[in-house]
């Protein structure tokens, strides 16, 4: 398989901390990409540089043949990855179809930019997508509700949808499972596979490791702004390297230690 | 004056916008004669003013209403306006009504001038975007006293028009009319198209908005242009009626503050809010100018009623009326039908929601 999105001996220091150092991670082309690290490996850093909102000092991302380092957020989106944030970010003063339909910008603008900028928001078909995806996610009864009603899963259910709305190649989650209830997590990771299987990569960082062990083809372990190890989740869990870096500290493999 | 966009109309829905449709043509038509009806110049005089801000407010609405940043520098918008048809009327000689054809290039001088300032200004949020944009205004009040073809702190002095002293202050009025009129119907598209949802989105959270591909600064930009290109047309309205422009009057830190207040005190970023606070507190600062006539009663009633204002309507009249009927009406149809089901006629999903108490308020 191919490497669909692909960061390059990545390096990345905020003053004196080295955030990432020489990160080099392959997502391969279809799969679910697990990324785990202990608090502060630079996983976040590194959605960060992928999507355009930190700058790279050295190294290179690659979307597919296309070099996108250093690319604007809008063009990043716009080239096929879409991301979600650690705490969800919606406008809150939008109601739940004005969110999906923000996102639906880079789509509606395909048919020339001649089109009258005055034309009402979401064309017929854009809402009945956004009503699929919704519907797909399943909080389309939120529809017309301002998103700031919504609770916090709803509200990672709704960063999924308008992520979606964009057709992305890749997704990027960062913690889909974070502080959401039990039922609401089986279903973020059927809809993940669902996703998945008609063809979507994603690459997600996660704490919760009977999540990223159940659902993840590739774990890579990041450390201290490296990646040090990336494979299968059963060899992950037992290479003596992510014990000590990560796993081995936890009780239950559900918590991490802070380092 | 706003409608709902995303959810289906239900019953209760359509009455509510079939009462808006109604009371807006109601104050239309008001509008439309008043000048016919009231013939006292004084009252007149008090109508051009507060069409004049009426124009400005919305104008400055479209802009920080709906993207969140808050400008208080659109006085040199206002100001270009002023000074560009009053060059153009002396270096053109223009006279009587067709000096009201100069207006679109007042807005176009202040558009071209809009396109620099928002590239510098846009560049940062929040306080420091605020800073920035007085900053640049007080740039722009000093050129206006310095520079050679200003007439320094002569200003320039507009033209006498020989109209009836009946009927002078109309077509000052109807102008200014045509200006508001205008801009709140384009406040109104932009609040429903693609522009508009991407300007709210940059509102609440501009990053994100990025990240899902909306070309922030463009969308930014070209509100800013478009609000000062407005504000522009306005301030060379202002000068034809006032008569005179002094660096000082015409580039005013006190206008920006008044129509922010104006906005802040109707309901900020909705559309109908910025236009009823000018349409209270324009009127309202003639009256006291010319009811307390030693300066200083009227400024510390109005400065007691801003903080009345404050304390009772954080949020400005129309987001928290709209809650106020909100709950009302819920109270009354639960008194209604005492099984507790709300009948089909009521709201199936507040607007908005009691817990925000953010002062900027929601756009609707």
């Amino acid at each position: 398989m191919t490497a669909l999105l692909r960061t390059a001996g990545v390096s990345k220091a905020f003053g004196g901390v080295h955030a990432l150092q020489d990160c080099t991670l392959d997502v391969a082309e279809g799969s679910i990409a697990g990324l785990i690290g202990p608090n502060g490996s630079g996983k976040t850093t590194l959605f960060n540089v992928i999507t355009g909102y930190e700058r790279v000092d050295s190294g290179e991302v690659w979307l597919g043949g296309q070099q996108i380092t250093n690319h604007a957020p809008d063009k990043v989106f716009a080239a096929g990855i879409g991301r979600t944030f650690q705490l969800t970010r919606v406008f809150s003063r939008l109601t739940v179809m004005e969110n999906m339909i923000v996102a639906a910008q880079h789509a509606e603008r395909g048919h020339g930019w001649l089109r009258n900028p005055l034309a009402r928001a979401g064309g017929p078909a854009t809402r009945r997508r956004a009503g699929e995806l919704l519907e797909f996610t399943g909080i389309a009864s939120h529809a017309g509700a301002l998103a700031e009603t919504l609770s916090y899963g709803q509200r990672k259910l709704l960063e999924l949808s308008y992520v979606l709305m964009a057709d992305p190649a890749i997704v990027l989650l960062d913690e889909p499972a974070g502080g959401v209830n039990p039922t609401l997590i089986t279903t973020i990771a059927d809809r993940i596979r669902q996703l998945n299987e008609q063809g979507t990569t994603f690459l997600i960082v996660e704490h919760n490791m009977d999540f990223v062990m159940g659902l993840c083809h590739q774990v890579t372990v990041l450390d201290y702004g490296t990646a040090v190890v990336s494979g299968p989740p059963e060899v992950i869990r037992s290479d003596p390297r992510v014990l000590d870096a990560y796993l081995g500290t936890a009780e239950d493999g559900d918590d991490i230690p802070v380092s | 004056m706003s409608a709902p966009t995303a959810a289906p109309p239900a019953t209760g829905d359509r009455r509510a916008r079939l009462a808006r449709l109604g009371g807006t043509a109601i104050l239309l038509v008001i509008a439309a004669i008043f000048p016919l009806v009231v013939s006292d110049a004084l009252y007149t005089q008090f109508a051009v003013l507060t069409m004049i801000y009426v124009a400005a407010v919305a104008a400055w609405n479209l802009f920080s209403g709906y993207s969140g940043y808050i400008s208080l520098g659109h006085a040199v918008f206002f100001g270009t306006g002023a000074y560009t048809v009053g060059l153009l009327t002396e270096h053109w000689k223009v006279i009587g009504g067709t000096i009201f054809w100069l207006l679109p290039l007042a807005g176009l001088v202040s558009a071209v001038i809009a396109v620099p300032f928002g590239l510098i200004a846009l560049r940062v949020r929040r306080h420091t975007f605020v800073v920035i944009t007085i900053a640049i205004f007080f740039i722009f009040q000093l050129m206006a006293f310095n520079l050679s073809f200003t007439g320094g702190n002569q200003g320039i002095s507009s033209p006498f028009f020989l109209w009836s002293a009946d009927t002078y202050n109309n077509p000052f009025y109807y102008v200014g009319l045509i200006i508001a009129v205008g801009t709140i119907i384009l406040s109104w598209l932009i609040r429903h198209s693609r522009f508009g949802l991407q300007l709210l989105a940059i509102r609440d959270d501009e990053d994100r908005a990025r990240g899902l591909g909306v070309r922030t600064m463009r969308v930014k930009l070209t509100a800013f242009v478009i609000s000062g290109a407005i504000t522009g047309m306005v301030g060379g309205l202002w000068w034809f009626f006032i008569g005179q422009a002094l660096p000082e009057t015409a580039f005013n830190p006190v206008f920006d503050v008044t129509v922010a207040l104006m906005a802040f005190l109707g309901g900020f970023g909705t559309l109908a809010g910025p236009v009823l606070g000018a349409l209270i507190l324009e009127p309202l600062q003639q009256w006291v100018a010319i009811t307390f006539t030693n300066g200083y009663t009227g400024e510390i009633a109005l400065g007691v009623l801003f903080l009345l204002v404050i304390l009772v309507l954080p949020r400005g009249i129309v987001p928290t009326g709209r809650e106020l009927a909100t709950s009302w009406q819920a109270r009354w149809a639960r008194r209604r039908a005492p099984g507790g089901a709300a009948p089909p006629g009521s709201p199936a999903v507040p607007r908005t929601s009691p817990s925000s108490t953010s002062p900027t308020g929601s756009t609707r």
